[in-house]
C-alpha cells in the first residue's frame, strides 16, 4: 500500500482561463496565466529545490533556494514569486544556481542540529531532502558561533554559559511540540495560520538572526490564540512542529484516504498508519470539502477510538439496576430478537422501533431503517436530525422542492455578501469557517444574525458589517422584516421571480411582508435589533452582489424553526440568490452524516430519497425487493416514542450511535420514557448516558474500523475506508445484519458496497452511485444519476426542483416559552470548538485541556444584579428542572440572555430545556428556555442523584462473579 | 393510561395541533389553510397521535383552534389499535 504522496506544487493554482506556454529545461509546458515558474516546472515534472514555498500558502520568496535563470533576464529570480510569461525559457539547474543553492543550504545547516538520526522528522523532512538535493557535503562555518541550536555555548572568558538565543521545546499543546532549535524561520507556519486557518496566532518576532516563530505574544502555544488546527504542523518543512504521536511512534508506513467522523463539513484525511496503529490524521488536499485543511477535532482528537472506557464485548442485564453481564455476540443477538418478538406479540406491532445514527455510515443507517421497516414491519424509525435540521428538510422542501443545501463549499469563494444566521461555524464547522473567512478577508461582506457576539462577528481582519443581536426566539420576525425592507424599497429581483417563481404567490407574499407590522421599526420592539441595522443588512444582502446564506441550529431549534427556514428561502428567491456559484441557502449540518442519515430514509414518514411512505409506487419498489408488505402510515418520531413509552404502548428500541438521554430535550421526560421500556438496546462505543436505561449493550465500531460512505452538508458522498480491524469484532453494519438474521430476515450483504448498490437501485437521486464510481470520481454530490452523471454541485440551476419556487407567508408567533418574574432570563445553547456535541468522543481526548466543563455565559449586568462573580457556581433553573455550573461573565451575550454548551453530562443542560418544539417537525426548542440564575454552593439534587445512578448503572460484573 | 397521563398527553396534542393551525391560519385562502392542516397531520402524525386527536375531537374538540376543527373531516381516522403483530 505505502504512503499516499501528494505533490506539492509550491504555490497555489492560478484560476485564470488564459493559458501561457513556456519552456523549462527544454520542455514545453502550458499553464494558466499567473502560475509561478515553480508550479509550472512541477507540472512539467521538474521539482525545483524549495523550503519556504508550499502550495497551501502564497509565495513568499524568502529561502532563496528556488532560484532559476531566465534567458534574456538578469540575475537569478526566485521561481516561487516569478509568474510565467509566454515564450519564457527557464533553466532550473545551472552551475551558478547549484553554487548559490549549496551556499544557502550551508548557511541553513550551520544553525540547525545534526541529530537527524534521532529526529522525529527523520524520513519526512524537507530540510534533509534539500540538503541531499543540492549536494551539501560540508558546513564550513562550524557550530561554535552564534546559534539557536545548543542550550550552552562556549564563552572565551567564562567557559560554558547559557546560550540566550536558545529556546526550550514548547510542549504545552497536547498534540504537537514546537522545538525552536530546529526552526529555519521559513514562516510557512505563520502564513498557514494566517492564510489557511485565519487565526493569526503565530508571528515572526525579531529581525534578521533574531527572527523566531512566536505563538501569540511570545507565549506557549496553549496559552496563545492558537486553535490547534494543525495547519502549521503540516506546513512545517522540518521537525520544528511535530505531532506528538509521530515523536512517540515514529513515521507512518502507509496511508488510507478516509473521511472525518466529526462535523458535517466532511473533511478528507489521510489516516497514516504503522501496522494497525494510527500515527496521525493528515488533511487530504484533494478532499473537495476541506481542500487540505483541518481542525483540532478531525486532525487530533481521535484518541477516543482506543480509549480505555470503550466497551468491546456485548452485555445484557435483566433490570437496569443489575450489573452488566458480558455475553457472546450470538447470545446478545438471540436475546434481542426474542425480546423484540415477545414485545410485539404482547403489545402490538407498533410497540418497538429504532433510531439510526448520524455518526454511522449511509450503509449502516440504511440497514437500520430497513430492519425496522422490513423486520419490525412498522415505520417507527427516527434519527438525531429530528433534534437538529428536521425543519430544514420541511422548510426547504416546501419552498424549493428539495430539502438539502443548494451549494458546494467551493461556492463561498464567489460570494460577495455572506449572511450567517444562528450558526457559529468558527466553533462548529471550523474548516468551512476558515474558507469563509478567507473570502471575507478578500473583501466579501458579512452579516451575522445571532443573539451572541460569536467568533464570527469579529475575528482578525474580519468584522461583520452588521451584527443583528436579536432576542432568542425572534428569528421569524427578523427574517420577515428583512423581506419587508427588500420588498418595500423595491430591491427585489423581479426578472428572477417572474421566471423562476409563482408570481401570484409572490404578490400574496409581497402584500404580507409590506404590512407595517413587519417594518424594522416595529420589529425592533420584539427583537431588540435597531431598525437601521435591519435596514442596512437587508439592503446589503439585496444589492451587494452574490448573496449567500449559511445557517445552523440557531434557526431550526425553535418553535418556529420551519417557518424561519421558509423565510430564509423567501429571502433568497426575492433577491435571485439561487442557482449559481456564490449564492444559495446552506444549512450547516451538525454531524458527519446527518445529511446522509436523512437521505437514507431515517424519518418515520419517508423512504430513502425523501419519498413519503404513503406513496404507493415507492412502497411497491421496496415491497418487491424486501418481500414484505410495508406500512403506509407514518411511524413514531423520537418524542412520540417517548410519549408512547410513558403511555405504555411503546416497549422496545434499538438505538444505534445516538445518546438521546444527553442530547434530547427535557431529560426527565426522556428518562421516564426509557425507564418505561422493557428492552432498550444501545449500540455504541461507550456506555453513554442512554445506556443507563439499556438492557442490552452492543459494542460499536469507529469510523476507522469500517468501510462505508458519509454525506456531508454539501450533499457530497465521501468514502470512509477501513484502516484497522474492528476492535469490538464487528463493523456496525455487520451487527445490524446479524441482528436482522437473528430476527429471521434473509440478509446476506458481504460488504457495504452491496448495500450502496441496493440504495442506488431503489433511490433515483443515488442511481449512479457505486463504490467503483466513487473510487473513480473521488466523491460526488447527489443527485447523481443519468441526468447528472457527475453529481450536482449546485442545485436549482435552471429552475427549482419543485418547478416554481414557492413564496410562503411567515407570520411571527412568539414562542410560548416566555420570560416572567420567576424565569426572567432566556437561555440559549451552542457548541465550542474543542468539544463535539455530547462530548462522548472529545471528552475522551486531550481536547479537555481547552474545555473541561460547561460554563454559563452571563452579562455583567445580570451577574451583578444577582451577586455572581466570574467562576462562581450558579444554579440554573427552568420550569423543567435545574442544574448547577460555573458562571463566566462576558458581554458576548446581551443583558437578559445566558448561554451554555451541552458537552458534559455532569451539567446536563437538557435538564433545563423544555418539551416545546417546532410546529412542523417537533424539532425541540433548545435555543430558547426561560430561566433564572442564582448563586449556588454546588451540585443540584438532580446532579447528585444522577451521579449515583451513573455509578450504579455502569457496573459490569467481573467474570468470576458472573460464573 | 392514567387519567392524568391522558389529560397531559391530550394537552400536548392540542398544543401541537394548534401550533400547526397557527401556521396555516396565515394563508390568505382559508380553504388552502384548512387543507394544509389536514395534510400536515395526515403526513406526519402517526396513527396513535391521530387516535388521541380524535378522542379530543369526538369529545367536542375543546381547546382546538377553529382551523383545526374545520380540518378535522379531512384528517384520516386511524384504524383501532391492534394488539397482535
Amino acid at each position: 500500500m505505502g504512503l499516499v504522496h501528494e505533490i506539492d506544487y509550491g504555490t497555489p493554482a492560478s484560476k485564470s482561463e488564459k493559458m501561457v506556454t513556456l519552456t523549462v529545461d527544454g520542455f514545453e509546458v502550458t499553464v494558466p496565466e499567473g502560475t509561478s515558474i515553480m508550479r509550472a516546472s512541477m507540472e512539467a515534472g521538474i521539482a525545483i529545490p524549495k523550503l519556504c514555498a508550499t502550495d497551501m500558502v502564497d509565495a513568499f520568496g524568502s529561502c532563496r533556494l528556488c532560484l532559476v535563470e531566465i534567458e534574456g533576464r538578469a540575475g537569478t529570480p526566485s521561481s516561487c514569486t516569478t509568474p510565467v510569461a509566454p515564450g519564457m525559457v527557464v533553466h532550473t539547474q545551472t552551475g551558478r544556481l547549484k553554487d548559490i543553492r549549496r551556499g544557502v543550504m550551508e548557511l541553513y545547516i550551520s544553525d540547525h542540529p545534526l541529530d537527524c538520526l534521532t529526529c522525529a522528522a527523520n524520513g519526512d523532512c524537507e530540510l534533509q531532502d534539500m540538503a541531499g538535493a543540492v549536494g551539501l557535503r560540508d558546513v564550513r562555518y562550524g557550530y561554535d558561533g552564534d546559534n539557536h541550536v545548543f542550550a550552552k555555548k562556549r564563552d572565551a572568558l567564562e567557559g560554558s554559559v547559557a546560550n540566550v538565543r536558545w529556546m526550550p521545546k514548547d510542549e504545552s499543546n497536547p498534540y504537537f511540540t514546537y522545538d525552536p532549535s530546529k526552526c529555519i524561520v521559513c514562516s510557512r507556519c505563520v502564513r498557514a495560520c494566517e492564510e489557511v486557518q485565519g487565526t493569526f496566532a503565530l508571528t515572526i518576532e525579531g529581525r534578521g538572526f533574531d527572527s523566531r516563530v512566536s505563538a501569540g505574544m511570545h507565549q506557549p502555544f496553549l496559552e496563545s490564540e492558537c486553535v490547534s488546527c494543525g495547519a502549521c504542523v503540516q506546513a512545517c518543512p522540518t521537525g520544528t512542529l511535530t505531532e506528538k504521536t509521530v515523536i512517540e511512534i515514529g513515521q507512518p508506513e502507509r496511508s488510507v484516504v478516509t473521511t472525518c467522523a466529526y462535523c458535517g463539513v466532511g473533511c478528507s484525511f489521510k489516516a497514516e498508519m504503522r501496522g494497525d496503529e494510527l500515527v496521525r490524521m493528515v488533511p487530504y488536499k484533494d478532499g473537495k470539502a476541506n481542500r487540505g485543511h483541518s481542525c483540532v477535532k478531525g486532525r487530533f482528537a481521535w484518541g477516543y477510538a482506543t480509549h480505555k472506557e470503550r466497551i468491546l464485548n456485548p452485555m445484557i442485564r435483566e433490570k437496569i439496576t443489575d450489573p452488566w453481564r458480558e455475553v457472546t455476540w450470538e447470545e446478545a443477538f438471540q436475546h434481542v430478537a426474542n425480546e423484540f418478538r415477545r414485545i410485539q406479540y404482547q403489545y402490538g406491532r407498533e410497540a418497538i422501533g429504532g433510531i439510526t445514527s448520524s455518526r454511522c455510515t449511509n450503509e449502516e443507517t440504511y440497514l437500520v431503517q430497513k430492519l425496522i421497516r422490513q423486520g419490525f414491519r412498522n415505520n417507527n424509525v427516527d434519527t438525531c436530525a429530528r433534534v437538529c435540521h428536521s425543519p430544514t428538510g420541511y422548510g426547504l422542501g416546501q419552498a424549493f422542492g428539495t430539502s438539502a443545501g443548494t451549494q458546494d463549499f467551493d461556492s463561498v469563494e464567489h460570494s460577495d455578501v455572506i449572511m450567517v444566521i444562528g450558526a457559529n461555524p468558527a466553533a462548529a464547522h471550523p474548516v468551512f469557517a476558515s474558507r469563509m473567512r478567507k473570502r471575507l478577508r478578500k473583501g466579501a461582506k458579512l452579516i451575522v444574525i445571532d443573539p451572541r457576539r460569536t467568533e464570527m462577528v469579529k475575528a482578525p481582519h474580519v468584522e461583520a458589517e452588521y451584527h443583528l443581536a436579536l432576542r432568542p426566539g425572534t428569528n421569524v420576525a427578523i427574517v420577515t422584516s428583512l423581506a419587508h425592507v427588500i420588498v418595500t424599497e423595491g430591491l427585489f429581483n423581479e426578472a428572477f421571480i417572474r421566471e423562476r417563481c409563482d408570481w401570484s404567490e409572490f404578490e400574496d407574499y409581497a402584500e404580507f411582508v409590506s404590512d407595517p407590522r413587519h417594518s424594522p421599526e416595529e420589529v425592533e420592539k420584539l427583537t431588540g435589533v435597531p431598525a437601521e441595522t435591519i435596514r442596512g443588512a437587508a439592503r446589503l444582502y439585496a444589492t451587494g452582489g452574490n448573496g449567500a446564506i449559511y445557517y445552523g441550529l440557531g434557526v431550526t431549534e425553535h418553535s418556529q424553526g420551519s417557518t424561519t427556514v421558509m423565510g430564509i428561502a423567501n429571502l433568497a428567491m426575492l433577491t435571485g440568490n439561487i442557482g449559481r456559484p456564490g449564492v444559495g441557502v446552506n444549512p450547516l449540518r451538525g454531524q458527519n452524516n446527518v445529511q446522509g442519515s436523512c437521505d437514507m430514509g431515517s424519518f418515520p414518514h419517508e423512504f430513502p430519497g425523501y419519498r413519503h411512505v404513503s406513496t404507493d409506487a415507492v412502497r411497491e419498489t421496496f415491497e418487491k425487493l424486501w418481500g414484505v408488505e410495508l406500512s403506509a402510515e407514518p411511524g413514531l418520531r423520537i418524542p412520540n416514542m417517548l410519549d408512547a413509552a410513558v403511555e405504555g404502548t411503546f416497549k422496545g428500541i434499538y438505538i444505534q450511535g445516538e445518546d438521546i438521554l444527553q442530547s434530547d430535550p427535557d431529560t426527565k421526560h426522556v428518562s421516564a420514557g426509557l425507564a418505561a421500556m422493557e428492552c432498550v438496546v444501545v449500540h455504541d462505543l461507550f456506555l453513554n448516558e442512554t445506556a443507563r436505561y439499556a438492557h442490552v449493550f452492543l459494542p460499536g465500531s469507529t469510523f476507522l474500523e469500517k468501510d462505508g460512505t458519509f454525506t456531508n452538508a454539501e450533499r457530497r458522498i465521501n468514502r470512509v475506508r477501513k484502516v484497522m480491524a474492528p476492535k469490538n469484532g464487528y463493523a456496525d453494519w455487520e451487527v445490524t445484519q446479524k441482528l436482522a438474521q437473528a430476527m429471521g430476515l434473509n440478509w446476506n450483504y458481504t460488504h457495504p458496497s452491496d448495500v450502496m448498490d441496493e440504495i442506488a437501485a431503489t433511490t433515483p437521486s443515488f442511481a449512479k452511485v457505486s463504490y467503483d464510481y466513487l473510487e473513480k470520481m473521488g466523491s460526488v454530490q447527489w443527485p447523481c444519476n443519468e441526468a447528472a452523471p457527475e453529481g450536482t454541485p449546485i442545485v436549482h440551476v435552471n429552475g427549482f426542483v419543485r418547478g416554481k419556487g414557492k413564496f410562503i407567508r411567515t407570520e411571527y408567533v412568539a414562542t410560548d416559552e416566555k420570560t416572567g418574574p420567576r424565569f426572567p432570563l432566556l437561555l440559549t445553547t451552542g457548541r465550542i470548538l474543542s468539544q463535539y456535541n455530547v462530548g462522548a468522543q472529545t471528552r475522551r481526548t486531550e481536547n479537555v485541556v481547552w474545555h473541561d466543563e460547561d460554563l454559563l455565559e452571563i452579562h455583567p449586568h445580570d451577574a451583578e444584579q444577582r451577586g455572581i462573580r466570574d467562576g462562581d457556581f450558579v444554579r440554573l433553573t427552568s420550569r423543567a428542572g435545574e442544574t448547577t455550573l460555573r458562571a463566566q461573565i462576558t458581554d458576548r451575550v446581551a443583558p437578559g440572555v445566558v448561554y451554555t454548551t451541552f458537552h458534559h453530562p455532569d451539567t446536563q443542560a437538557n435538564v433545563i430545556t423544555t418539551d416545546f418544539s417546532d410546529w412542523a417537525t417537533n424539532c425541540p426548542e433548545y435555543k430558547v428556555t426561560a430561566v433564572q440564575v442564582a448563586p449556588s454552593n454546588g451540585p443540584s439534587d438532580w446532579q447528585r442523584e444522577y451521579q449515583e445512578l451513573s455509578r450504579q448503572t455502569r457496573r459490569i460484573a467481573s467474570l468470576e462473579a458472573a460464573e | 393510561m392514567s387519567h392524568d397521563a391522558a389529560h397531559s398527553s391530550h394537552a400536548k396534542l392540542i398544543r401541537m395541533a394548534n401550533q400547526i393551525g397557527t401556521f396555516f391560519e396565515s394563508k390568505t385562502n382559508r380553504a388552502e389553510g384548512v387543507a394544509g392542516v389536514a395534510e400536515h397531520i395526515n403526513k406526519f402524525w402517526e396513527p396513535r397521535m391521530r387516535r388521541h386527536l380524535f378522542e379530543v375531537l369526538d369529545a367536542g374538540g375543546e381547546g382546538l383552534k377553529p382551523i383545526v376543527l374545520e380540518a378535522a373531516p379531512s384528517i384520516k381516522r386511524p384504524a383501532p389499535a391492534d394488539k397482535v403483530a
